[in-house]
C-alpha cells in the first residue's frame, strides 16, 4: 500500500461539518445504514428478557472492572506470560508504536495483515509501519476501503459505511486495478476483496489485531468480527501482535459472557457476531495453527487518566457504536467531521479527553443538540451527555474574552428583573431588532439557512399586566 | 389548585400566544394561575454553553420567584416548554451542585419536585378539562421534543391530549420523535448540520404526513427552529404550541 496520505482535517469544527452534509450522497449511505444497525439493535434488544436490568447488569460489571482495573492487568499480564505469550505496558502512544515497530523489524516482516483495531487508528500505527518500510494490508473489508481511499474510518464498526457500493467498486477499480466491469452487487465486490485480500494472510509474517474484550483469569483475547480475518489474522502470520485499550477487560467469562452478550446486539444487532475467536497463548505443543509469538500490547495513552476523575465512566466503553447509530448529528455529518479516529457521541467525548494535544479538540464536544438518544442506546448507560455537558464547562474556561464577556452580560441583565424586562422590552420595540440580529454574529450564524424570527409586539408579561 | 406559570423566556418574547392559550387551558380545568413577573429565565442556554456560573446567576433569580410562588400556596409550577421543565427538574439541581451552591442546589430539588410540563399537568387529570371541539376538522402531526422524550420521559401525553379533542387529527408519521436541529446554542454554533437535521425533520414530515395541516408540539423553541427552516427553503409549515390547539377548542366564552 501506499503511504498514509490522508488529508489533514479541515481546521474547524464547523467547516468539517459543513463540508460533511453538502455531501447529499454521504448523508443518505450514512443515514441507511445507521438506521439498519439501530432498527437491528432494537429488534435484538427486544428478544431478551429485561434488557434494561442487562444494561445495568453490564454497567455494574464494567464500573468493577474499571475500579479493580490495575489488579485485573496484572492478573491478565500474568496469565499472558504463563501462555508464553510477551507483554508490553504502553503508557503512549509512541510507547506502542515503537513496540510494535520494533516488534515487527525483529520478526524480518515485509508484510503486515491487520484486523479492524481503532486502538491502532488512535496510535497512528499504520504511519509508523509504513515509515519502516512495512507494507501494511487492512484485512476487514471496510477498513480496506478506508485504507485503499487514503481515509480514516467513519465509524468505530462499521470504518466505510459514508461509501455506498458503486463508490466502492470505483474505488477498487482506481486503486487496485479492478476490471472495470466488476459489478456492484455486494457479493461481487466482497468476493473481489476476498481474492485480493486471500494471498496476504498466506504472506504475511505478522499479524495486528485489536482486542474487543480480553480475560484476566485466562489471560484470553476476545476477537470479534463478521469476516473471520480476525482468524486468519491470529492463525496464519508466524507474529500475532494484539493491541488492547487497557480498560477492556472482564474479570472473568461470566462477565465476558455478559458483555458479549450486549457488544453484538447493540453493535450490529446480531445475537452474536459471525466469528467470535478467542486466543490464549501462542501456538501450543501439538497444535495446528496459531502463531509463535504472540505480543500483547496493553495501551494506555491517557485512559488512565480518567482513572477516578469526572469522565471515569468513559472507560466502561465497549466500543459497540451504538450511541453513533442513533445520533441526529452523526447521521448528518458521518465520522470524518469529528476529526480524529472517534466519531459519534463517544467520539465527541473521547476526543477532548484522549486528543486534548490536537488543534481544536476541545470543541468536538459540542457536536451535539444534547438529545440524549445517546445515553438511551448506550448499552453500559455511560451518561455521554452529562460528560459533554462537562467537558463544555471545561473548555468554556478557555473560551475567548469575547464570548464569555457576553454571556457575562447577559448573565448580568438576566439575574435581574428589571435588566430582563430593560433587554427583552427593547427587543419587542424594535422592528429593526430582526434586521440587527442579522448582523451580529449570532444572528449570521442563525441566519445562514433560517429566516430570523421576529418577536412579538407585546410580550406575555405586558399582556398579563394588562389583564390582571 | 394553585398552579404558578413559569413563562419561559422565549415564549414571553416569540410566542406569548403560548402563555395566554396555557392560562385559558389552566383556568378552564379549574387551576387558579398565578404568574410572578419577576422571573427571568432558566438559563439553559448558558448552562449548555457551558458557562455554568453566569445560568447559575440567571437561575437562581427564577428559583426564588418559583420557590416564592411554592411559599404562597402554590402547588405546583407549569411550563409551557418541555426543555425549560428539564432544565428546572432535572438540570437546575445539577447546575447548583457544579457551581458548589449546595443550599440552591436543594431548593431547586424541591421546586423541580413540583414542576410539570404542561402537557404532563394536563393529561394527569384530564377530566377536568371540558370538552374540546374544534369548528372543523384538522389533521395535526406531532413533534416529540428530546427532553420531553428522554428526560421527562412525557411521551403519550401530548398525543392523548390532542387525540381527545373533537375534531384533531393526530397523524402519525416516522421522524416524530428526532431531534429538530436546534439544540440551543448547537444551532449557530454548527449552523450547516443544526438545518440538515431540520431538513430531514421536515422531509419525513412532508413525506410522511402529507395530509397535515399543523406541526404541534410542546417547545417552542424547536417549532420556531422548524418554522424558520421551512420558511428560508420557500417550502412554509404551519407551526402551532399544543397549548393553542387545545385553547382552540375551548367552550366559547372560557378565559
Amino acid at each position: 500500500m501506499r503511504g498514509d496520505g490522508r488529508q489533514p482535517p479541515a481546521a474547524t469544527l464547523r467547516q468539517r461539518t459543513a463540508t460533511a452534509v453538502a455531501d447529499d450522497r454521504l448523508r443518505a449511505n450514512v443515514a441507511a445504514a445507521v438506521d439498519r444497525f439501530a432498527t437491528h439493535r432494537q429488534e435484538r434488544l427486544a428478544e431478551l428478557d429485561g434488557p434494561d436490568d442487562l444494561r445495568r447488569a453490564a454497567r455494574a460489571v464494567k464500573q468493577q472492572v474499571v475500579a479493580d482495573l490495575p489488579d485485573l492487568l496484572e492478573r491478565f499480564a500474568d496469565r499472558v506470560l504463563a501462555a508464553g505469550g510477551h507483554v508490553c505496558w504502553a503508557a503512549t502512544a509512541g510507547d506502542a508504536r515503537r513496540y510494535v515497530v520494533d516488534v515487527v523489524d525483529r520478526a524480518g516482516a515485509a508484510r503486515v495483515a491487520k484486523s479492524k483495531s481503532m486502538v491502532s487508528e488512535e496510535i497512528d500505527l499504520n504511519p509508523a509501519l509504513e515509515a519502516a518500510g512495512v507494507e501494511v494490508v487492512e484485512t476487514d473489508l471496510g477498513e480496506w476501503i478506508v485504507q485503499l481511499a487514503h481515509e480514516a474510518p467513519s465509524h468505530i464498526i462499521a470504518p466505510a459505511l459514508h461509501r455506498d457500493r458503486h463508490q466502492i467498486k470505483d474505488l477498487f477499480v482506481d486503486a487496485v486495478a479492478a476490471p472495470a466491469t466488476l459489478d456492484t452487487a455486494p457479493a461481487a465486490l466482497v468476493a473481489f476483496a476476498r481474492r485480493r485480500l486471500r494471498d496476504v494472510f498466506l504472506t504475511a509474517d505478522v499479524g495486528i489485531t485489536g482486542v474487543n474484550l480480553a480475560v484476566a483469569d485466562t489471560g484470553s483475547l476476545v476477537l470479534v468480527t463478521n469476516e473471520g480475518n480476525g482468524r486468519l489474522v491470529t492463525a496464519l502470520p508466524r507474529v500475532h501482535v494484539a493491541l488492547l485499550g487497557m480498560e477492556r477487560l472482564a474479570a472473568d467469562w461470566h462477565q465476558a459472557e455478559l458483555l458479549l452478550a450486549l457488544l453484538a446486539r447493540s453493535a450490529t444487532g446480531q445475537r452474536l457476531s459471525s466469528y467470535t475467536n478467542v486466543v490464549t497463548g501462542p501456538r501450543g505443543a501439538g497444535e495446528v495453527d496459531g502463531p509463535e509469538e504472540l505480543h500483547v500490547v496493553i495501551v494506555d495513552n491517557g485512559r488512565s487518566d480518567l482513572l477516578g476523575g469526572e469522565y471515569h465512566e468513559m472507560l466502561d466503553c465497549i466500543r459497540c457504536g451504538a450511541c453513533l447509530n442513533v445520533c441526529p448529528v452523526y447521521r448528518q455529518t458521518g465520522g470524518h467531521a469529528y476529526g480524529w479516529v472517534y466519531p459519534g457521541p463517544m467520539g465527541a467525548v473521547l476526543t477532548p479527553l484522549l486528543a486534548a494535544d490536537r488543534p481544536g479538540a476541545a470543541e468536538v464536544a459540542g457536536a451535539s443538540t444534547l438529545c440524549g438518544a445517546c445515553m438511551d442506546a448506550c448499552p453500559v448507560q455511560i451518561p455521554l451527555q452529562d460528560m459533554l455537558l462537562a467537558l463544555r464547562r471545561a473548555d468554556a474556561e478557555r473560551s475567548p474574552g469575547g464570548e464569555r464577556a457576553l454571556w457575562r452580560a447577559w448573565s448580568t441583565a438576566w439575574s435581574d428583573r428589571w435588566g430582563y424586562e430593560a433587554t427583552t422590552r427593547a427587543a419587542t420595540w424594535a422592528g429593526w431588532a430582526a434586521g440587527l440580529a442579522g448582523h451580529l454574529p449570532v444572528g449570521r450564524s442563525w441566519a445562514a439557512g433560517r429566516a430570523v424570527p421576529r418577536p412579538a409586539p407585546r410580550r406575555f408579561r405586558d399582556r398579563w399586566r394588562a389583564g390582571r | 389548585m394553585r398552579v404558578s406559570l413559569l413563562i419561559t423566556c422565549v415564549v414571553d418574547v416569540m410566542a406569548p400566544e403560548v402563555a395566554e392559550a396555557s392560562v385559558r387551558l389552566l383556568r378552564a380545568a379549574g387551576h387558579e394561575v398565578t404568574c410572578d413577573l419577576a422571573q427571568t429565565c432558566c438559563g439553559q442556554p448558558a448552562w449548555n454553553a457551558g458557562f455554568a456560573g453566569d445560568a447559575a446567576a440567571v437561575a437562581r433569580t427564577t428559583l426564588a420567584v418559583l420557590e416564592g410562588e411554592l411559599d404562597a400556596g402554590a402547588e405546583a409550577v407549569v411550563v409551557p416548554a418541555g426543555s425549560c421543565a428539564t432544565m428546572v427538574r432535572v438540570f437546575w439541581p445539577e447546575l447548583f451542585e457544579v457551581v458548589g451552591d449546595h443550599r440552591a442546589a436543594a431548593r431547586a430539588r424541591r421546586v423541580g419536585g413540583r414542576t410539570r410540563e404542561l402537557s404532563e399537568l394536563l393529561a394527569a387529570d384530564p377530566g377536568r378539562l371540558p370538552p374540546l371541539r374544534l369548528h372543523r376538522p384538522v389533521p395535526v402531526a406531532l413533534h416529540q421534543s428530546c427532553h420531553m422524550l428522554r428526560e421527562l420521559r412525557v411521551v403519550d401525553q401530548p398525543a392523548e391530549l390532542a387525540g381527545a379533542v373533537e375534531g384533531v387529527e393526530v397523524v402519525p408519521w416516522e421522524g416524530a420523535d428526532r431531534c429538530c436541529g436546534f439544540g440551543g446554542t448547537f444551532s449557530v454554533a454548527l449552523p450547516e448540520a443544526s438545518v440538515a437535521m431540520a431538513d430531514e425533520k421536515l422531509r419525513a414530515l412532508a413525506e410522511g404526513a402529507p395530509e397535515a395541516e399543523l406541526l404541534v408540539g410542546c417547545d417552542t423553541s424547536c417549532l420556531l427552529h422548524l418554522r424558520t427552516r421551512a420558511e428560508a427553503t420557500g417550502r412554509p409549515v404551519h407551526v402551532r404550541h399544543l397549548a393553542e390547539v387545545l385553547a382552540a377548542g375551548l367552550p366559547e366564552g372560557a378565559t
